[in-house]
């Protein structure tokens, strides 16, 4: 018998009402070859200082699906998410241990600049640079040393049409990125991530600053990008995961209790605590 | 007895009151005639020989300062290509890139710099420059104000950049900038109203120093060429003028004050006002 | 199978770091410029203490300690001594803060509990414009308007009222510790001002509503509550305001009547630290009447840092509170 919740989050709701049965075939195992992951990690251990935030995470990160992270706030998905592109280096007196793969090759000991370049982060409060739409989203690229003026525009214009925002900027690529509304300033870093083509797109909390309509802006380009990109998303918000997500993880006290396809995780969890969770009885 | 009590103490409470009232005007009433007077006397002994002429042999009337005018520009531009970059990157590293202790050390030997009597330093500078080159110099006016500018322009950058929120450092660590990348093209830019303003400041304090000029650039009636000649500067010859016995000089001398009072006054009141609207409109 | 991507336009970089793009990365580049930069400036900061110290061994050698407590200046037999100008420096370094520091110290009360926000600031902005003017200005208007104003007015009444005193006895001719000390107090009234205004509104308002709340009067609260609160950071300020009365030199020079004599006389023409140096060093020969100069700009340098640092922890301990 499912509960009220779970019966919510089988109907269908503002944005699942556009998934076509993608989502759906995803809950059943492919017949073809095993899903390729973009990003493994093997008991991976996390320390700030002497205190241990992650406990031996084992997790597979699908390629082109929506992956996302839930849990109460400071189980460590978040820290987790941040050691997939190693911004957790730039604080002082941190430790990773174990095993991260990025297609197989040891994410740990590649060149810092060149993980990051691929495996892109979106951050919970927007942040734009005090310059120009422009030269917000160019940001990257030039940093990457593309600098010839027709490829950096064509690539900032692709990058904002893909972030669902070129429509709304066009005729003001070259005011300032604080004039935009809160939403927009969210999809133009969304957009300056973008531009760089990272492989990875992480996503922190990305909507818990935004109206419901700024939300669903986004949740629907994030659909529409995990196509050519792997999604990975962290929330506060169930029935974010519910509608975005093919996998969802749930992170405890820095373990991963339970990972697997969304269905399963919201529908039959096979832990307590995380039915405890998506239920509703804490967190 | 009680309605007695409470009338001496709101007697002695208005007396008070007024009393440091009249305080503040007094100071502000001294600023304002100190300007005021300047203004006018100076202003009214400005002419346009003052801009444009040399200054006369003494005995004959007339002439300029001209060459003083050039003269402070020149000492100022070698100060600034020492002090600044200099100050700027220090800052920059203890902003950025330094640890507790260093910054700690470096911090306190800053701010020991800064309370050093400008003569002292004119001293030093005079020891360094002057007496192995065997003669004064603008260059050694240049190193003696450049000094002066070192502490204000590392503890203006290291305010200025330390205010910028790390968000934006992540951003660009995030698209795949390295640190250096991230702190010179993003994190200076968005702090770069504040620099220039404490920069301006910096400027405008050392542009009116005399004391260390006095032997290290000493002076000159003619024109200076190149760098490493004794050169003309405007408060140098302020003092010069101004405890000359020829009245005719004095004039001069109120002249010289007003341009170089209106010049630090201007310079001050931008800079303050740049400062003001850049954390106004960051609060936002 | 690796995904697909709209262009593949930025390329991907090979896995390992080759030297020259970490170089071009820049990170190496700039840590070390910074630092090359930050470590210049402890040399140059090492290398001022040595040169005045190296500078100054001709005379600590002929005098020794001596130096500091002798009377006598005599360039041309060769004699030198310190204590003049010691003495003129801390007179008028007294008198300035004297009249300073009760003026300063009101007004900064005035502006930090009675006047209303925007008046406040705005008289604090001109006020810190006072402390902007360079000194050589001060000694121009000190010189031709100040000078004859004490000589015209305030020197007649005071000898007429105080002459009694050793301090307003003999001569006046304008230049004098008097008019030295009078220049130099407007020049640190708006270091006291503003440190002082700032250390009080830092007194937290719950302090201040608890006083009134009891019934205390404006005053009442402000001197018996706020003050003492901030009573560190205010003589802090008068620290400051004393290293810098000590380090003066143009305003100074130029209305203290250079003359080195030790006297109770505030009418009587002095010396001090600073002006003997910016009077006679471009002059003096030998190596001697140098060193001795240089010697006093030591002496002056170890008093400024003392009186800063000091200054430094007071207004730091106050300004701690604040959190």
């Amino acid at each position: 018998m499912a509960t009220p919740h779970q019966q919510m989050l089988s109907e269908p709701s503002i944005g699942t009402s556009q998934i076509p049965p993608v989502a759906q075939a995803a809950a059943e195992p492919p017949k073809t070859a095993a899903p390729a992951y973009k990003l493994n990690s093997k008991n991976l251990n996390f320390f700030y200082g002497s205190f241990q935030a992650l406990h031996q995470i084992s997790i597979d990160i699908t390629s082109n699906k929506v992956t996302a992270f839930i849990g109460p706030s400071g189980c460590g998905k978040s820290t987790f998410l941040r050691t997939m592109n190693r911004m957790n280096e730039a604080l002082r007196n941190t430790r990773v241990e174990g095993d991260l793969r990025l297609d197989g090759a040891n994410l740990l000991e590649m060149d810092v600049t060149d993980v990051r370049r691929r495996v892109g982060m979106v951050f919970q409060k927007s942040n734009p640079f005090p310059k120009t739409i422009f030269d917000n989203v160019a940001y990257g690229l030039r940093v990457n040393g593309i600098h010839k003026k027709r490829v950096v525009e064509e690539a900032v214009e692709r990058s904002l049409d893909r972030a669902a925002l070129l429509t709304e900027v066009k005729d003001k690529l070259h005011k300032p990125a604080s004039a935009l509304s809160g939403g927009q300033q969210q999809r133009l870093c969304i957009a300056r991530a973008l531009a760089v083509e990272p492989e990875v797109l992480l996503l922190d909390e990305p909507c818990s600053a935004l109206d419901p309509i700024a939300t669903l802006k986004i949740e629907e380009l994030l659909f529409k990008l995990k196509n050519s990109t792997t999604i990975v998303i962290v929330t506060h918000n169930m029935q974010q995961a519910a509608r975005l997500a093919d996998y969802t993880g749930f992170f405890l006290m820095g373990k991963l209790i339970e990972f697997g396809d969304t269905r399963k995780i919201f529908q039959n969890p096979g832990v307590k605590a995380t039915e405890d969770y998506v239920t509703g009885r804490f967190g | 007895m009680m309605m007695e009590i409470s009338r001496r103490r709101k007697v002695i409470n208005a007396a008070m009151l007024s009393l440091s009232g009249i305080c503040t005007v007094l100071v502000i009433g001294v600023l304002f005639f100190i300007l005021g007077y300047l203004l006018w006397h100076g202003f009214r002994s400005l002419n346009w020989e003052f801009f444009t002429k040399l200054p006369k042999p003494s005995g004959e009337s007339g002439g300029g300062m001209a060459n003083a005018i050039v003269g402070s520009g020149k000492v100022l531009l070698v100060a600034t290509l020492i002090g600044v970059p200099l100050g700027f990157l220090a800052g920059v590293y203890l902003a950025e890139y330094s640890g507790k202790t260093f910054a700690f050390s470096l911090r306190y030997t800053v701010d020991l710099l800064n309370g050093v009597p400008s003569i002292v330093i004119g001293i030093v500078a005079y020891a360094l420059v002057v007496r192995p080159m065997g003669h004064f110099s603008a260059l050694a006016g240049g190193v003696a104000l450049g000094i002066m500018m070192i502490p204000i322009a590392v503890r203006t950058t290291e305010e200025f950049l330390r205010a910028v929120p790390n968000s934006l450092r992540e951003g660009a660590m995030a698209l795949g900038a390295t640190k250096a990348k991230t702190v010179f093209t993003v994190v200076v830019p968005a702090a770069i109203s504040g620099l220039a303003s404490g920069m301006m400041l910096n400027l405008a304090r050392v542009a009116g120093e005399t004391a260390p000029l006095l032997f290290t650039a000493l002076g000159n009636t003619f024109w200076s060429h190149g760098w490493l000649q004794p050169i003309a500067t405007l408060p140098v010859m302020i003092y010069n003028y101004a405890i000359a016995p020829e009245e005719d000089l004095h004039q001069q001398a109120w002249a010289a004050g007003f341009v170089l009072l209106a010049l630090v006054l201007v310079i001050n009141i931008t800079a303050r006002l740049i400062i003001a609207r850049g954390s106004a409109s960051s609060r936002r | 199978m690796a995904t697909t991507s709209y262009a593949p336009n930025v390329p991907h970089r090979p896995v390992v770091s080759s030297l020259y793009k970490r170089l071009r990365g820049g990170d190496e580049i700039a840590y070390l410029a910074t630092l090359i930069c930050a470590v210049t400036i402890l040399l140059i900061v090492a290398l001022l203490v040595v040169e005045l110290w190296s500078n100054s061994r001709p005379t600590i050698h002929a005098f020794g300690w001596h130096f500091l407590v002798s009377s006598t200046w005599d360039p041309n037999s060769g004699k030198f001594g310190a204590l003049p100008f010691i003495y003129g420096t801390c007179v008028t370094a007294a008198l300035a803060l004297f009249i300073a520091v009760p003026l300063g110290v009101a007004s900064s009360i005035f502006l930090a509990e009675m006047a209303p926000p925007g008046l406040s600031n705005l008289l604090t902005f001109l006020i810190e414009l006072l402390a902007a003017v360079p000194s050589v200005i001060y000694g121009l208007l000190g010189i031709f308007i100040l000078v004859p104003l004490i000589r015209d007015y305030l020197v007649p009444a005071l000898t007429k009222v105080f002459g009694f005193l050793p301090l307003f006895q003999g001569d006046f001719y304008g230049v004098s510790f008097l008019s030295a000390g009078l220049v130099l107090s407007v020049m640190v009234v708006p270091f006291i001002v503003s440190v002082s205004r700032e250390v009080l509104l830092a007194v937290p308002v719950e302090q201040r509503e608890a006083a009134l709340a009891l019934g205390a009067t404006k005053w009442e609260t402000t001197w018996q509550i706020v003050i003492p609160n901030a009573s560190t950071g205010i003589i802090g300020s008068i620290f400051l305001a004393l290293a810098r009365a000590l380090g003066e030199t143009m305003a100074v020079t130029m209305v203290i009547g250079n003359t080195p004599k030790i006297t109770a006389s505030l009418l009587s023409p002095g010396y001090s630290i600073a002006a003997v140096i910016a009077n006679e060093f471009a002059e003096a020969s030998g190596s001697l009447y140098v060193s001795s100069l240089i010697f006093l700009g030591l002496v002056l340098f170890g008093l400024t840092i003392v009186i800063n640092a000091l200054a430094r922890i007071m207004v730091l301990t106050t300004a701690g509170r604040r959190g």
